[in-house]
C-alpha cells in the first residue's frame, strides 16, 4: 500500500470555479481548473476575444536588500542588475552543470527588490537555492507563495476589459513591465506578461483573498467582450502554439538552456554565477539537441513521448504534443539529434505502431499579428 | 445529466441499443464529459468482427486516449463516417449523431446495465 497524497491545495478562487462548473485537478499540488466548458472554446476566446486565468499555484519569492541585484546575477544565469526598475526579464536558474532548475520571471520592484516568479512544483527548490545562493550576498530571501494569488487575463481585447478597472494607463505599460497599481480597487502588482502568445496582463494579488472580487469585477467587465474563464487545458495548447517551452517537458535538469534553443538567455557579461563553467563549455560546443516543431498531415493527435523517426530511423521524441484550435491539426514539439538535418527525408512519428506523416515547421506555430 | 432509458450500458461507459439485430453503440455522455474536447476516433472496420468487452477503437481527446470497448459481439455493418471530420459530434451528441458503430448481432447482448444502474454508477464516479 503507498501512502495517500497529500490533499491538493485550494487556491483563493476556488468557490469561484467551482460556481462556474470548472473541472478541478491536482496539478503540482494545487487543485485548479482544467477547464470550464469545452477547452477548445476557451482556446479560442483566448486569440480571439480575451481568457482569464487562475495562475495562484505559480511561486512568489522576493529578494529584498542593497545587495538583492547581485545576489540575482550571481544565483541566475540572466542579467538581474541591468533590468530597470518596473520592468520584467525571463530567465533560468540552473544547477552547476548548467542543468535548468527552472525558468522564471523577475520582475524589478525597486532599486532593492525583486519578485522572482517560478513554476508551482519548483517553488521549493527555487527557494532553497536563492536562499542558499543569496547567503553571501546583503539580502532577504522570503517565500510568499502563499500570500499571493495571481490571475491572467489574456487575449486581444484584455486592454479594453481592463482599461475601465484600474487606475493604470495601460498604453504606458510596455510588455515585459510590472507596476503597483489598482484593479477593482484592490492594489495589485500589474505585470503585462503571459504564456499564450498574446497581449495580456498578469494580475498579482496579495493578500490572495482580494482575488475573487478581482475576478468577479474582470468576468462582470469583460462579459459583453467574450471574455471567458479559461483552465488549464487551454493554456497549455496556447503555450504550445506560441512555441513557448513548459518545465517539466521542453526544460529539464537534464538540458541546458543551449540544448533548449534558449542560450540567448545565459548572459556572461557579468561576474560570476552558479553555473557558468558548465555553460560557457555548452555555449562553445555543438548542441547535442535541437527543439523543432511538428505539423501533422493527418488528424490523429501527436503526444509527449513518442519517438520522431526521418526515413524510418529514430532521430527524436516528441516533449510536448496536442491538437492545435488555431492550426485545426495536432502539433507538437520534439527534440531531435542536434546536428540533424531537417530539411530531407520523410518525417513520421510511432504513435502506438503506427507511422503518423508530419512536416518539420519553424518554430512558432502561431504569431500573434500585432 | 440525462440518460436514455431506453439504451443498455457498460462499466466501461458505452451504451447500446440493438433493433432487428443490429446493435448501435456509442459513449455516454458523461464519459464524453469526462474526456473533455474529442478531437480523433479511430473505428473499428466495417466487416471486420467485434468482441464483448474487447476493444475495438479508440477516443481521444485534448489531453487522453481512451479505448472504446464493444459492449457486443459480432460483424460490424458501418461506422460513423462523420465523426473523421467532426468528431466533437460525440460531445454534443452523445447518444445520437455521435454514436460510433453498428454491427450484427446473433443474440441480444447480456450483463449491460440499466439507464438506473448506470446513473449510480457514474454518481460514484463522480
Amino acid at each position: 500500500m503507498s501512502e495517500p497524497a497529500a490533499a491538493p491545495r485550494a487556491t483563493a478562487l476556488r468557490e469561484v470555479h467551482e460556481k462556474a462548473g470548472a473541472t478541478l485537478v491536482d496539478f503540482a499540488g494545487w487543485l485548479m481548473p482544467l477547464r470550464y466548458g469545452s477547452e477548445t472554446a476557451e482556446h479560442t476566446a483566448v486569440r480571439e476575444a480575451a481568457g482569464l486565468f487562475d495562475l495562484s499555484h505559480m511561486g512568489e519569492i522576493r529578494l529584498t536588500g542593497p545587495q538583492a541585484a547581485e545576489a540575482l546575477d550571481y544565483a541566475l544565469v540572466g542579467h538581474l542588475s541591468q533590468v530597470k526598475v518596473g520592468r520584467a526579464r525571463y530567465t533560468m536558474i540552473t544547477a552547476e552543470d548548467g542543468g535548468v532548475l527552472d525558468d522564471l520571471i523577475v520582475y524589478r520592484l525597486g532599486e532593492e527588490e525583486y519578485l522572482v516568479v517560478a513554476n508551482a512544483a519548483n517553488v521549493p527548490v527555487v527557494a532553497s537555492a536563492l536562499a542558499e545562493r543569496a547567503s553571501g550576498f546583503d539580502v532577504e530571501v522570503a517565500d510568499e507563495s502563499a500570500d499571493y494569488a495571481l490571475i491572467a487575463v489574456q487575449g486581444p481585447r484584455a486592454v479594453e476589459i481592463l482599461a475601465p478597472l484600474t487606475d493604470a494607463d495601460l498604453d504606458g505599460i510596455r510588455y515585459y513591465a510590472g507596476y503597483e497599481h489598482t484593479v477593482a480597487g484592490t492594489p495589485v502588482l500589474l505585470a503585462r506578461t503571459g504564456y499564450t502568445g498574446e497581449d495580456g496582463f498578469e494580475i498579482f494579488v496579495r493578500p490572495a483573498d482580494g482575488a475573487p472580487a478581482v475576478w468577479e469585477a474582470l468576468m462582470e467587465r469583460g462579459a459583453g467582450h467574450g471574455l471567458v474563464p479559461a483552465g488549464l487545458s487551454a493554456r497549455d495548447t496556447l503555450r504550445m502554439e506560441a512555441g513557448m517551452p513548459l518545465y517539466g517537458q521542453e526544460l529539464t535538469p537534464d538540458l541546458t538552456p543551449f540544448d533548449a534553443g534558449l542560450g540567448r538567455v545565459v548572459k556572461f557579461d557579468k561576474g560570476d554565477f552558479v553555473g557558468r563553467a558548465a555553460l560557457e563549455e555548452a555555449a562553445r560546443t555543438a548542441r547535442p539537441r535541437r527543439l523543432i516543431g511538428l505539423l501533422a498531415r493527418g488528424r490523429r493527435p501527436l503526444r509527449r513521448g513518442q519517438e520522431v523517426l526521418r526515413d524510418g530511423t529514430a532521430v527524436g521524441t516528441i516533449t510536448s504534443g496536442a491538437p492545435s484550435p488555431t492550426l485545426g491539426r495536432p502539433i507538437a514539439m520534439a527534440y531531435v539529434d542536434g546536428d540533424l538535418d531537417t530539411g530531407t527525408g520523410a518525417f513520421t512519428v510511432d504513435v502506438r505502431g503506427r507511422g503518423e506523416d508530419v512536416d518539420v515547421v519553424d518554430l512558432p506555430f502561431y504569431k500573434r499579428r500585432s | 445529466m440525462s440518460v436514455p432509458t431506453e439504451l443498455g450500458y457498460t462499466a466501461k461507459h458505452e451504451w447500446v441499443r440493438v433493433e432487428d439485430g443490429i446493435a448501435t453503440v456509442g459513449i455516454t455522455s458523461f464519459a464524453a464529459e469526462s474526456l473533455g474536447d474529442i478531437v480523433f476516433v479511430e473505428l473499428p472496420e466495417v466487416g471486420g468482427e467485434v468482441t464483448t468487452g474487447e476493444s475495438c477503437g479508440e477516443v481521444e481527446s485534448t489531453k487522453s486516449v481512451s479505448e472504446i470497448y464493444s459492449p457486443v459481439s459480432g460483424e460490424v455493418t458501418e461506422v460513423n463516417e462523420a465523426l473523421e471530420n467532426e468528431p466533437e459530434k460525440i460531445n454534443s451528441e452523445p447518444f445520437g449523431d455521435g454514436w460510433l458503430f453498428r454491427a450484427r448481432v446473433s443474440e441480444e447482448p447480456s450483463d449491460l446495465l440499466s439507464a438506473e444502474e448506470y446513473t449510480k454508477l457514474t454518481e460514484g464516479e463522480e
